[in-house]
């Protein structure tokens, strides 16, 4: 494998505390080496990239996408799905079991991660919870786990049943897996398709009520407090309301392990934008009032938010053509994640680049256990992305590597462009 | 780093942007799509198209070709906006969702835009879902008339409404502002959570001045429903709000849309059927207006439906003239040029 020394850049590392200027060296898909400008002593022959001006950071970790595949190609592939990821400087995915069939499988968790994938980005499948996701029986966690599933979850379709909760929560404690909770109580939002509120009144649309996601949360945590001994992790995805941060915050100060996600739509729209039925503004869960929003931003601002997880839910451009009522849940997300972040984080509310980049990768690297991933320390995974962070941009969902545009965030400004994304020292992205 | 500080600072978040609809200035797709203005000039149409010789007419609109699209039954909508767009002289064709390639599964834009490629000049939708005439105006950029869309909107109903109210209290004015229904208070009453009729006339009526009473039991009147606009309140006591009421507009309780909701309708009946003694002890004077269909016995007694003070039928016989004067809109709209 080629060698590839990126020079003249400015390294942010923040697992390692490192914010400054260093040259890098790639080979054999691991960090080689790190020096002061112009120091690399083993970089002979190694391809040169030129970083001047350029941030260089771990490559971005994404723990929620929908790579649908296997069974639902003609929305997204692994490959399709990567080469976006990798397009907005992602270099591990964990992809989301809802595929056609549920992976609920050692067999497709394996499928998943092959070479034949063509994937440009690490693939970390998330395992299905219960059998075909049906919230019944628990699959077998030790077994997906040897196969490379690093947490399980039934997404999509939250575990409503106490007992099956609490079963599940008690075998990935034992198996050393997270537990992701799609947290919405589904026996209160049934036909419904936004925020329960004024918007949804006016119009004419059944609501989803924020207590459906904070109801959720509230049991889990119980149900975590009683198994404190077990030590069992519960992680909340694409969290969106005010009550579900307050609960997860609170349970935190009590020393439980509960983490939580938030995706940028969650911290940067609200219902509003839902405007006259825009079906790219319908995910679930919801896109929320402006108070739940800013409690979003809140929650990432002072640290109760562990990651920012993008939820990329890739549909066909016919799919969402349709009456709001028909049309499926969810937005593309992994371009627009980095750039986002950086244009209303950083730029507008004045977070360090340094905790953006935490959040985007060496965080969401320890909440899933990613071993040497989400760090550029010597020996970690020569996983990297360069990009030049004043730079502002235009996002263009015609311009998309994945197959799918269903986007909010079609011609909004961009901040931070990528110029290389590097994989496991391959160079899987190279941006204008 | 001081997090409370840094949180308390007021953030700018993202914009709301603006609406690209109606994409056609001869679209009508919600109530609000209209200024006080365009009401004004929607009125005064439908009293000159109704006064005119019906063979004059017929030029108006002569061999224009209007489709209708109707996902769901209907008598009065339907009915009225045929006999509009044929008394303009234009040709009108119908489609229903139970007998069509909508069957077969087509979608709404293929379907709009098939009309389109058949030569319809703009589309008249009656549809049960929420939102349905903004996708087709989207998908044809032809101008879409909203007969009705799910919980959502119908606005030609709120005009129709609103010129059996001027009859009544305003010597038929055609004119309106945002003054000329001061002092009226318009009460609705019934299934609000699920009508299309509430939400275009609380939305419209407040902007002429009007107040706007919404009363039901909780379950078809949430509270979130005071924000819909301005000069909206909520009254749960269906006898308070009678006593205050100029108008009174009783709903039926669509039991199609309830969606497993439970109603006893026994007790709804005690609290909020309109009844003649109710009637005359609480609001004597006062116009009542029902959409239709009406469930005699239900909201509203068979006596206070054929009763003097009733108008059920006025408001029909109002839909013809008030649908002439839209349809000739979109077309007349279409000829200046579309915006998109």
């Amino acid at each position: 494998m080629t060698a590839i020394a990126i020079r003249n850049g400015h390294l942010i590392d923040p697992a390692a505390g490192v914010d400054a200027a260093k040259d890098i060296l790639l080979k054999d898909g691991r960090v080689a080496e790190i020096a002061g400008p112009g120091k690399l002593k083993m970089a002979n022959g190694a391809e040169v990239l030129d970083a001047t001006g350029l941030t260089i950071a771990p490559g971005l970790i994404d723990i929620h996408v929908h790579l649908r595949e296997p069974g639902q190609g003609y929305k997204e592939t692994i490959a399709s799905g990567t080469a976006a990821a990798a397009a907005g400087g992602f270099t591990s995915v964990a992809a989301m079991p809802n595929t056609t069939p549920v992976n609920d499988s050692p067999e497709i968790t394996r499928w998943m991660q092959a070479p034949e994938r063509g994937a440009s980005a690490r693939v970390f499948p998330i395992a299905a919870a219960t059998r075909g996701s049906r919230g019944e029986a628990v699959n077998d966690f030790a077994a997906l786990k040897s196969a490379g599933a690093v947490a399980v979850t039934d997404d999509g379709r939250p575990i409503l049943k106490d007992s099956v909760m609490r079963e599940v929560l008690s075998a990935a404690a034992r198996t050393g897996l997270c537990v992701i909770q799609h947290a919405e109580d589904t026996r209160i939002t049934q036909g419904a398709s936004m925020n329960l509120g004024p918007v949804s009144f006016k119009l004419g649309l059944r609501g989803m009520p924020a207590e459906a996601e904070s109801q959720i949360v509230e049991r889990d945590i119980r149900l975590v407090t009683e198994l404190r001994d077990a030590r069992a992790h519960l992680h909340v995805a694409h969290t969106s309301t005010a009550a579900a941060v307050a609960a997860v915050r609170q349970a935190r100060r009590n020393g439980l392990r509960i983490t939580c996600e938030v995706a940028p739509h969650h911290f940067l729209l609200t219902e509003e934008h839902v405007g006259f039925y825009n079906t790219h503004a319908k995910m679930n869960p919801p896109l929320r009032s402006a108070a739940d929003r800013d409690a979003m931003i809140e929650g990432i601002l002072d640290g109760v938010v562990d990651a920012i997880a993008t939820d990329h839910a890739p549909h066909a451009a016919h799919e969402k053509e349709v009456e709001f009522e028909q049309a499926p849940n969810g937005i593309t997300g992994l371009e627009t994640a980095l750039g986002l972040s950086i244009q209303w984080l950083h730029k507008e509310w004045k977070m360090p680049l340094g905790r953006i980049l935490s959040l985007l990768s060496a965080q969401p690297a320890a909440l899933l256990g990613l071993k040497n991933r989400g760090t550029l320390t010597i020996g970690s995974y020569a996983d990297v992305v360069v990009f030049d962070p004043r730079a502002e941009w235009t996002y263009r969902a015609t311009d998309s590597k994945s197959k799918a545009k269903n986007t909010p965030f079609d011609g909004w400004t961009m901040r931070g462009k990528i110029r290389w994304t590097i994989s496991e020292g391959r160079l899987v992205y190279t941006g204008a | 780093m001081n997090v409370a500080a840094a949180v308390r600072r007021p953030l700018h978040p993202p914009p709301v942007p603006a609406s690209p609809f109606p994409y056609h200035p001869g679209s009508l797709l919600s109530i609000m799509d209209l200024t006080v203005e365009g009401v004004s000039h929607i009125l005064e149409r439908a009293t000159a198209l109704e006064d005119m010789d019906p063979l004059k007419r017929d030029d108006i609109l002569a061999k224009r070709r209007i489709a209708l699209l109707f996902y769901e039954s209907s008598t009065r909508t339907r009915t009225s906006f045929e006999l509009a767009a044929k008394s303009l002289g234009a040709d009108t064709t119908l489609v229903s969702n139970l007998s069509s390639s909508i069957e077969k599964g087509e979608s709404l834009k293929d379907t709009g835009l098939t009309l389109r490629a058949l030569g319809a000049e703009a589309i008249i939708l009656r549809h049960n879902s929420s939102g349905a005439a903004w996708l087709l105006e989207e998908s044809t950029h032809l101008p879409v008339l909203n007969a009705g869309d799910g919980m959502h909107e119908h606005p030609t109903q709120a005009l129709l409404d609103l010129r059996t109210i001027l009859t009544h209290l305003r010597d038929g004015a055609t004119h309106v502002t945002p003054e000329t229904l001061a002092g009226v208070t318009v009460t609705i009453t019934g299934d609000i959570l699920h009508s299309r009729v509430a939400r275009s006339n609380m939305l419209l009526l407040p902007r002429l001045g009007a107040k706007v009473i919404l009363c039901g039991p909780k379950e078809l009147l949430p509270e979130i429903a005071i924000g819909a606009g301005p000069g909206i309140e909520i009254e749960r006591d269906f006898e308070a709000a009678l006593r205050r009421s100029e108008v009174i507009m009783m709903l039926r309780i669509q039991a199609e849309r309830l969606a497993g909701l439970q109603l006893d309708l026994q007790e709804y009946k005690t609290s909020y059927q309109l009844t003649g003694q109710r009637l005359a002890a609480l609001a004597p004077q006062a116009k009542v207006l029902h959409p239709g269909p009406i469930i005699r016995g239900m909201e509203i007694t068979a006596g206070v439906a054929d009763g003097a003070q009733s108008c059920i039928l006025e408001q029909v016989t109002n839909g013809v003239a008030i649908r002439m004067a839209v349809v000739e809109r979109a077309l007349l709209s279409a000829q200046q040029g579309a915006r998109a």
